[in-house]
């Protein structure tokens, strides 16, 4: 019951966040020098005041600013984004086209993310002056330093140069069907090099918040006592410790999600992904707007529905705070 | 214990205490960190090449000096030349300015604007908090990268917008770090006491509190530099920079099409980043170990 309460007032909370994002969309693009008349006019060619005029009445770009403003608010809440300048169809339609990958991408850099660094610091805290121990701290610090497109090439160097064994770029081959199975192992062998290079900076962040937190769990009591009634090493670690210490990374997991969707931008870049991340470098190297303004308000509509859903999880999972509201 | 510039004071009849000065306590569990150290020189050498680095050579970064692609080593080329036949090297040397510059510079905006924010926020509470952190939550939905490269391509690639661009979308971790601290701070019986004296906020916040928060600011400082560099060569990758000014990135970007051929044009330029980030890291590792010797044991 209370934890309906809450879910309804972070939902309002959401919606919230979300137009105020549409509105600092629309304060963004009313700062940029040049208005759309300037723009068409100057793709056709030059335009006479008339028509310049006429142009930016049929956008309604006579009317006062807060008309504009609300004008604006309701037609992104309505879903309308626009038409691209470039690409000449409704940005709407173009960026659910390239969603898809982006999510298959993210979800899947950040579950390697997870997995591997939780593990990884589980087993370098179970004796933190081990050379295993050393070897991950290490392991951390070049993840958290090396550009993550550097990364990307360094691994294509290993897999495709010398080892020859995955796919330089792209998602799958055109020609393949798809829904069959051959479509989904190609769109699996051609995620592999992306995923690893994304997750890269994040296995080395969550193996370091992993070790300590494990470290910190291993002298708590419950561990203790689950020791003291004769528990196997083996089971202490991995089923009361693993559990308490994969938590904060979660948590942590939940709030950098709109840093690793940062990260896939990038790397859809070295790789020709298509997802969001190439059309939104396309959309900002030929000055389409639409396109652009599309995918910011997008990109942060999943933040926070993601954040919305790990806030709950996390309530869910964890009974201490499910209801305090400013967990 | 003893050290040579710690002074001895007899506290009572002839138990003797050495008192060590914080300076010399910090600088020396900062010495203990032997990676911090080597980090710290090497660092310093970096900032070197990128001062005096155009005095190194008389090539010009942009000049054609061989043909394209030539492989490190040969004809007296150290790095290679890249796709249009410019030397590696020199960019590498001329890009370090920029890679540094506008590292450290974002990395300034970055810090004014968290501490603005977070001091406040902490300092205050109430509505003057709730407000703050609403908007730090709102910059924390917009992916800081693409926001950045939003704002350089609505607005001109220009090395102040890039800066600028950097800047605002990361000054969220620091707001937050500096908005506990400073909670945590303003409960403190100095505070307190200040204020029982009358002494004004504006006093109270950068005077009494400020001081006192300074070590994690100084880590995340160094650690907020680290990020920046990194922002800014994924910046220039992408091509959103400053045309006409080398960066490690950009040179990374220029050549990408050619990497298969050519490997070296971006092994290294990605290598002096990757060093000069991880330097800045240990260098924060090192001043975090120096500021919390109970922790050191992690």
């Amino acid at each position: 019951m209370q934890l309906l309460s809450i879910l309804v007032q972070r939902i309002g909370y959401a919606v919230a966040l979300l137009i105020a994002v549409i509105i600092f969309n629309f304060i963004l693009l009313s700062l940029v020098p040049g208005d759309i008349a300037e723009t068409l006019a100057g793709e056709a060619g030059g335009a006479s005041p008339e028509v310049m005029e006429q142009i930016r009445k049929s956008y309604g770009l006579d009317q006062p600013f807060y008309v504009q403003l609300f004008n604006y608010v309701t037609r992104v809440l309505q879903g309308d984004l626009g038409t691209s300048y470039y690409f000449n169809v409704p940005v709407t339609e173009l960026i659910l086209e390239r969603v898809g990958p982006t999510l298959l991408l993210v979800t899947t850099a950040l579950l390697i993310a997870i997995v591997v660094g939780t593990l990884l610091g589980v087993i370098a805290a179970q004796n933190p002056n081990g050379w295993f121990s050393h070897l991950v701290t290490i392991l951390a610090l070049v993840g958290f330093s090396a550009p993550v497109f550097w990364t990307a090439f360094m691994l294509i160097v290993l897999f495709v140069s010398i080892l020859g064994i995955l796919p330089l770029t792209g998602m799958v081959n055109p020609t393949t069907e798809s829904g069959t199975l051959k479509w989904y192992l190609e769109v699996a062998h051609h995620l592999v090099l992306p995923s690893l290079s994304l997750a890269s900076v994040y296995v080395a962040q969550y193996s370091r918040l992993a070790r300590a937190s494990m470290m910190d769990i291993l002298g708590s009591d419950y561990i203790r006592t689950a020791r003291a009634k004769g528990l196997s090493q083996r089971k202490v670690i991995y089923k009361h410790g693993l559990r308490n210490a994969v938590i904060p990374v979660i948590t942590i997991a939940g709030l950098q999600f709109s840093y690793i969707f940062s990260g896939a931008v990038v790397i859809e870049t070295v790789f020709n992904w298509p997802g969001l991340g190439t059309l939104a470098l396309d959309a900002i190297l030929r000055s389409d707007t639409p396109t652009i303004m599309g995918i910011l308000f997008f990109s942060a509509l999943v933040v926070i529905v993601f954040n919305l859903l790990t806030d709950m999880a996390c309530r869910i999972a964890d009974p201490r705070i499910r209801s305090s509201r400013n967990a | 214990m003893a050290d040579t510039s710690s002074d001895e004071r007899t506290i009572t009849g002839d138990v003797k205490v050495t008192i060590e000065h914080p300076f010399t306590e910090f600088l020396r569990m900062y010495f203990k960190n032997i990676a911090a150290v080597l980090a710290f020189i090497c660092f310093t050498v970096i900032v070197l090449v990128a001062i005096l680095g155009p005095l190194l050579t008389d090539l010009d970064p942009f000049r054609i000096v061989w043909m394209p692609i030539a492989p490190p080593g040969q004809d007296g080329f150290l790095l290679g030349t890249d796709s249009l036949g410019r030397s590696i090297a020199v960019q590498i040397l001329y890009g370090a300015r920029a890679s540094l510059a506008v590292g450290a510079a974002a990395a300034a905006i970055t810090l004014v604007i968290g501490l603005l924010v977070g001091s406040l926020a902490g300092y205050y509470r109430g509505w003057v908090d709730e407000a703050l952190m609403r908007v730090t939550e709102f910059f924390q939905v917009l992916p800081p990268l693409l926001l950045s490269m939003v704002l350089v391509g609505l607005f001109s690639p220009t090395l102040q917008t890039v800066v600028f661009a950097i800047g605002v979308v990361s000054w969220t971790g620091v707001a937050r770090l500096a908005r506990a601290e400073f909670m945590k701070i303003r409960e403190l019986e100095y505070v307190k006491a200040a204020r029982s004296i009358g002494s004004k906020d504006a006093r109270i916040i950068w005077r009494v509190i400020l001081p006192n928060a300074l070590p994690p600011l100084i880590v995340t400082a160094a650690l907020t530099v680290g990020a920046a560099i990194l922002f800014e060569a994924a910046l220039s990758f992408l091509g959103l920079s400053d045309p006409n000014i080398v960066s490690w990135g950009k040179i990374i970007g220029d050549n990408r099409d050619y990497f298969l051929e050519a490997p070296w044009t971006v092994i290294f330029p990605g290598l002096a980043i990757f060093v000069t980030v991880l330097c800045i890291n240990l260098i924060g590792d090192g001043l975090n170990d120096a500021f919390n010797p109970k922790l050191r044991e992690r």
